[in-house]
């Protein structure tokens, strides 16, 4: 019976999550456009812009909970899916300055006349028109994820290892990138944005419009996740992220399973990745840094691994901390209690707050049955694959 | 560039002094009338009067050329007499060396244009030929090798007859070679003596040097010189692979000494230490700070700095790797994606600690006199901290291998790492030895901090600069084997700098992290996998 309450109780909660982020995504950009400057409950755009940096950030921590949290893949290097996203629009918005960069080079951008370059490189082609852009935002990081990760799990690469290569396969990504004659702008990246879609990135319009399309993009990858997770597929799923060698041995292609969920949500990062670029103005190697995905990772282990909404919830709860505490006086002590969180939340509350929330109520509903526990733990189980000793 | 000349001057009125005590009054005549050319004012005459004075072996040549070239030889173009004024403001004869009160009111000093300037040079480069200082001469039998100034022949001829060191002559020798080569009415079979000497020579300059003879030369000459250039250019790639192959064992001996405390933490017992750059980092610090006492301090004992730190980065790096193991680490086990997180944390709040104690800056580590300086071998230069560091690596990992091979300690480490349980049902105490060896992983570390601090930047960031490849050391050598790690780091150390001159660093650095990814699919265990039955759970 309990997994059956259990369920229903998580509909509640994804039914909450998802009224909260339409409310949101509604209110914040009306409140900008229509209240004056000097009302009380007046968002100022630096506000709008900040908020729909912390949307997709939740996007990128849904992805990351989905292979995680569901089926045991720790990757490392999902902030490489995400800046790959945030490149392939960088690279639509940068052929959208025309000739109004500082050069005034109508097909260059200004970095490659500063390199003396004389021709656009064949993979700047099509990035001039949206459809193409939003198509490789999908297909890159999807196709990247895919390569990788058909390498991987057909070789049975798994637990830390996997982490591992992921991480090293970012920070190849960042070296790269950091290259100048790699043709995306070297370490200063892609910026000086002017439009996109014809408006003006700046504009509070824009704005409200980009916070309203992350708030949606997050509702929609919110629902994807859970149609995902809650199919016959999502078991198969927590199947093996719980004993991978007893699904391999009961029938099941785990390689497959696995490959599609995590190209799946390679994608869902990707697009996470194209909508932070235009909210933030700038997208530079640094976001491939290794550091960078664990920490997206933490936010999903502070909200709570396997809940989707916990995600979600760590990633704007940390990123409100951090913008909180750096702007501050505090700010030297961000890292400190950034690596605290770290340490506290693995060793303290494994389950995250939501986790630990659920399974509180759960206990509050049946007390005193040691069954349930057993069987919640398990359902909530964060139980990662073990390594080979 | 100023103080250098100086000090050739000041060598050279050395030189004069000494050779003043046997100097031959008899030559006078001649070289009065060679002086007296530099008064007609004329660039071809002073040329002239270069080439005669220089190898005229008169004691005043040298700082009548010197003197020529500050722009301190004056002349007298009525009475065709010639003046030195003296660095110190003197005034003395060129022909004579007597001393004159004051300067002739027509006396204009004697002009050069650039062609003279390099003659000049080389005459100067002749005179010191003859320095008593040894590397001095050395320096000059090495210009004249690459001016090969054909007036200087006698003067080298001259210095070769008297050499008594074996490599000086050796590089008389060349020299004198050189200008043969280049000398037009020298005879054939000279030339190809000449070329068969600049050939065993066989470095980049005799290449140049070779290239430079210009194809108007007999039949014979111009195949003996193309055979001795594609010998030399065979010779040079062979030593250019030798090159690369000392490169990538040094660069090979760091990957290891940072990975071999990795070796243990995570090979041996399995704990994803995220950290473990930190502790390379609070190694390198310890030396920082032993460095700073000593300099305060004990002056004197700086030479000893290293092997004080040695034992206080592996007590300071191992006692806080016991303490990270009994506070968060061991409730982890079994966890390993979980202890990869925490010790991430651990590495932010270490890294943090380090950054608000000593500043975010680069902090100045010295190195001891016996680590600095480099000799040469063949043709390449190998630099004696690079050497250290790599018999550094290779005695910490012996030691740490007899260590695990044959100390008490280790028999119980690798018998709690087999079967953990057995080991406790014989009475071991599994969570003592798991501290221990989590500390002894991080002592490494600390120790891997003390070498790297003569190689690196001491900054808080250095750890995060060696974590992910020790890792990929770790994982290409295969997880739970030392030996792994050795032939691990050394090929990836090899690997990296054979790519590097044909990909450019940071492509090679690619290259390398993709290849081990393919790697890794290929053989998911690494290269040396533990054989067993254990399979993933």
């Amino acid at each position: 019976m309990t997994p059956h309450i259990l369920t229903r109780s998580l509909d509640r909660a994804a039914a909450t999550f998802i009224l909260v982020v339409a409310t949101l995504g509604v209110l914040i950009p009306l409140s900008n456009l229509l209240l004056p400057q000097g009302s009380a409950l007046h968002v100022p755009t630096y506000l709008v812009a900040l908020w729909g940096k912390y949307v997709c950030y939740a996007i990128l921590a849904l992805s990351i909970d989905l292979i995680w949290g569901y089926c045991g893949i720790l990757s490392l290097g999902h902030g490489a899916f995400f800046a790959l996203g945030g490149y392939a629009m960088g690279m639509y918005l940068m052929r959208q300055i025309g000739s109004r960069g500082v050069y005034g080079n109508p097909v260059l951008p200004d970095f490659m006349v500063f390199l003396n370059w004389s021709k656009l490189p064949w993979y700047w082609y099509g990035f001039d028109h949206f459809a193409f852009a939003a198509l490789m935002v999908l297909l890159v990081p999807g196709l990247l994820a895919f390569c990788f990760g058909w390498l991987a799990f057909r070789s049975r690469v798994t637990g830390v290892y996997l982490s591992i290569i992921t991480q090293a396969m970012t920070y190849a990504l960042l070296l790269a990138f950091f290259r100048n004659d790699f043709g995306f702008g070297g370490n200063n990246g892609l910026t000086d944005f002017k439009d996109i879609l014809g408006f003006n990135v700046q504009a509070e319009g824009t704005r409200c419009a980009l916070f309203l399309l992350s708030c949606l993009a997050l509702i929609i990858a919110f629902m994807m996740c859970r149609a995902v997770v809650s199919s016959k597929l999502g078991k198969v799923l927590i199947a093996v992220r719980d004993a991978e060698s007893r699904t391999r041995f009961l029938g099941y292609r785990v390689e497959s399973y696995k490959l599609f969920v995590f190209t799946l949500s390679a994608c869902m990062a990707g697009v996470a990745g194209a909508l932070y670029v235009p909210q933030v103005g700038i997208i530079n190697p640094s976001e491939f840094a290794p550091g960078n995905s664990i920490e997206a990772v933490i936010w999903v282990a502070v909200g709570g691994r396997g809940t989707l909404v916990g995600a979600a919830l760590g990633a704007v709860v940390v990123n409100y901390a951090k913008t909180f505490f750096t702007s501050g006086p505090l700010a030297p002590y961000w890292l400190f209690m950034l690596g605290a969180l770290f340490i506290l939340v693995t060793l303290l509350l494994p389950k995250g707050i939501v986790g630990t929330f659920n399974s509180w109520r759960e206990n509050q509903r049946s007390t005193g049955i040691a069954a349930d526990e057993a069987s919640a733990a398990r359902e909530d189980g964060v139980r990662a694959p073990k390594m080979a000793e | 560039m100023f103080a250098n000349c100086l000090d050739r001057l000041r060598a050279l009125l050395l030189s004069v002094l000494l050779l003043s005590c046997f100097a031959l009054p008899a030559l006078a005549g001649p070289f009065e009338d060679s002086v007296a050319k530099f008064a007609n004012d004329e660039f071809s005459d002073t040329e002239a009067a270069i080439g005669e004075v220089a190898s005229s072996g008169n004691p005043l040549a040298s700082p009548i050329i010197s003197a020529l070239q500050d722009g301190r030889l004056s002349a007298d173009p009525d009475s065709k007499k010639v003046f030195i004024t003296k660095t110190d403001g003197s005034i003395i004869d060129a022909a004579t060396g007597a001393a004159v009160d004051k300067l002739p009111d027509n006396a204009a000093a004697v002009r050069l244009n650039n062609r003279l300037r390099r003659t000049v040079e080389a005459a100067l480069g002749g005179l010191t030929l003859l320095s008593p200082d040894p590397a001095k001469r050395l320096a000059a039998a090495q210009s004249v090798f690459k001016s090969h100034e054909e007036s200087l022949l006698p003067t080298v001829d001259n210095a070769l007859a008297k050499e008594t060191v074996k490599s000086i002559k050796q590089a008389f020798a060349e020299a004198r070679a050189a200008i043969i080569l280049f000398k037009s009415d020298a005879t054939d079979s000279d030339k190809l003596d000449a070329i068969a000497v600049v050939k065993s020579r066989g470095d980049q300059e005799a290449l140049a040097l070779l290239s430079d003879l210009g194809t108007d030369q007999p039949p014979l000459v111009a195949k003996a010189a193309a055979s001795a250039i594609s010998s030399i250019q065979s010779n040079l790639a062979m030593w250019s692979m030798v090159q690369n192959a000392w490169y990538g064992l040094s660069l090979g001996s760091v990957l290891l000494l940072a990975a071999i405390g990795l070796a243990i933490t995570f090979g041996v017992m399995g704990v994803i230490n995220m950290a473990h750059g930190e502790m390379v980092m609070l190694g390198a610090y310890t030396t920082f700070v032993v460095q700073e006492v000593i300099r305060a301090r004990y002056p004197g004992l700086f030479d000893y700095s290293l092997l004080i730190a040695v034992p206080l980065a592996f007590v300071v790096a191992g006692a806080v790797g016991v303490v990270i193991e009994r506070t968060i680490i061991r409730f982890l086990y079994g966890r390993p994606l979980e202890t990869l997180l925490a010790t991430w944390g651990l590495s932010l709040v270490l890294q943090q600690a380090v950054r608000t104690l000593f500043g975010p800056t680069n902090r100045e580590v010295g190195n001891p006199s016996w680590m600095s300086g480099a000799f040469d071998l063949g043709q390449i230069t190998i630099t004696y901290n690079r050497l250290w560091i790599l018999c550094f690596t290779l005695a910490v990992f012996a030691i740490l291998l007899a260590m695990l091979r044959y100390t008490a300690l280790g028999l119980e480490m690798r018998a709690v790492t087999q079967n953990r349980r057995m080991a406790a049902s014989m009475g071991i105490a599994t969570s003592r030895v798991d501290a221990l060896t989590f500390g002894l992983g991080s002592g490494i570390a600390g120790i891997a901090g003390v070498a790297l601090s003569q190689i690196d930047n001491v900054s808080p960031n250095l750890g995060q600069s060696y974590i992910i490849d020790s890792f990929m050391v770790v994982v290409f050598g295969g997880v739970g084997n030392l030996w792994g790690t050795l032939v691990g780091a050394f090929t990836l150390g090899i690997a990296n700098k054979f790519l590097e001159p044909v990909a450019g660093a940071v492509l090679g650095k690619i290259a390398i992290l993709v290849l081990i990814i393919l790697f890794i699919q290929k053989r998911p265990r690494g290269l040396f996998a533990l054989k067993g039955r254990a399979v993933e759970a």
